[in-house]
């Protein structure tokens, strides 16, 4: 727990100097995630220490937009002189975005894998 | 006694524990009230937190600056998580592997659908400059979208507000948008989810399928990197 906090850590250090040094437009952490996928791809296999640590910090992921979220109390005004295009913009194109995206890759997928199986709609897919 | 509770006031708005503390609780009280509620969607824990915290703190009068002063340590778990979503991406390489020339195709066309209709809506219906730069970029992790946002002249805590809000919006109808889409395939669901709605749509995901999640997380991470690298090229082309 420990030792994969520091690594997950260590990961984001490097990928927030590696993207200052070499002036990338990419934050760190993504950096950071690519440095830690290149390292489990090259140990070839998930320690479970890690495995453990990653699954509990993202199982409780929404959680850490909370901070964020509540920064909406200093945009009140803005927020209510332009409500209506802001509230379009915001559902139509998160949900124009969500149904483009999945209908295209799911249109793909059946072209390049018609042979697997599908799982059914239920209840509480995301 | 007056003198006791002003200097337990004093203490409580100092230090970062109050801020932490009520942020934790009133994400519990979410979960609860979502898992008490048969899990409907439109109980979205973030949403009922953020509601819940904004009203505590418009009722004592705290401002967000010292509510965040506390609230940051959970605000800085993003970074190492993002690292973390590396985990579920190894885990299901093979599937990533083979599915490599959808997750591209379907990535660069939602990326574009995404901020070009939100761009659009919010100038067609008479929005401000500095709002329709703001809402660019915020389909993409909080992070990458306020570095976007700076960039390209928007208002960086705005789209921070902007971020959340579209997370919120895909937690919670996205369900019904990918049903009514007739998308079934979890890689595509989940791979929808995280392009247009990064971290809380990545969460929603992992709640429900470890296959959804891993390719949510995935398309949350492609899609940061696309707009990071193409949203600044593609502003200074048509605003020169």
């Amino acid at each position: 727990m420990l030792g994969s906090l520091t690594l997950l850590l260590l990961c984001q250090l490097a990928g927030e100097l590696a993207a200052r040094l070499l002036h990338l437009p990419v934050p760190g952490p993504v950096l950071g995630m690519l440095l830690l996928f290149a390292g489990l791809l090259l140990r070839g296999g998930v320690p479970v220490p890690m495995q453990e640590t990653a699954g509990g910090l993202l199982r409780h992921l929404s959680l850490l937009f909370v901070p964020a979220g509540v920064g909406v109390m200093t945009h009140a005004a803005r927020l209510e002189a332009e409500a209506l295009p802001i509230v379009i913009a915001l559902f139509g194109s998160t949900l124009f975005g969500v149904a483009v995206t999945a209908r295209i890759m799911a249109a793909l997928l059946q072209r390049t894998d018609a042979g697997l199986r599908e799982p059914t709609i239920g209840g509480d897919e995301p | 006694m007056s003198a006791d509770l002003h200097q337990i006031w004093v203490y409580l708005s100092a230090s970062p524990l109050a801020g932490l503390t009520l942020t934790l609780l009133a994400y519990q009280v979410g979960l609860w009230l979502f898992e008490r509620l048969g899990r409907r969607p439109l109980l979205n824990p973030v949403l009922i937190a953020v509601i819940l915290l904004a009203a505590v703190l418009t009722a004592s009068g705290v401002d967000y600056r010292t509510y965040f002063d506390g609230a940051q340590f959970v605000h800085f778990l993003l970074g190492p998580a993002t690292v973390a979503l590396a985990v579920p991406l190894y885990n299901q390489f093979q599937e990533v592997r083979r599915s490599a020339v959808a997750l591209v195709v379907a990535l660069l066309a939602g990326s574009a659908a995404s901020a070009l209709s939100a761009v659009a809506l919010v100038w067609a219906f008479g929005g401000s400059k500095a709002t329709i730069l703001s809402m660019a970029p915020k389909s993409v992790t909080s992070p990458i979208a306020m570095g976007v946002s700076e960039q390209i002249g928007g208002l960086p805590s705005l789209t921070a507000v902007f971020v959340i809000i579209t997370g919120i919006i895909a937690g919670t109808f996205g369900t019904w948008v990918l049903n009514l889409v007739r998308v079934t395939d979890w890689r595509a669901r989940g791979f929808g989810m995280g392009v247009a709605a990064h971290g809380i749509g990545t969460a929603r995901a992992l709640q429900v399928n470890e296959v959804a999640g891993a390719f949510a997380g995935l398309g949350m991470g492609l899609n940061g990197l696309a707009t990071a690298l193409l949203l600044p090229t593609l502003y200074r082309l048509i605003w020169g």
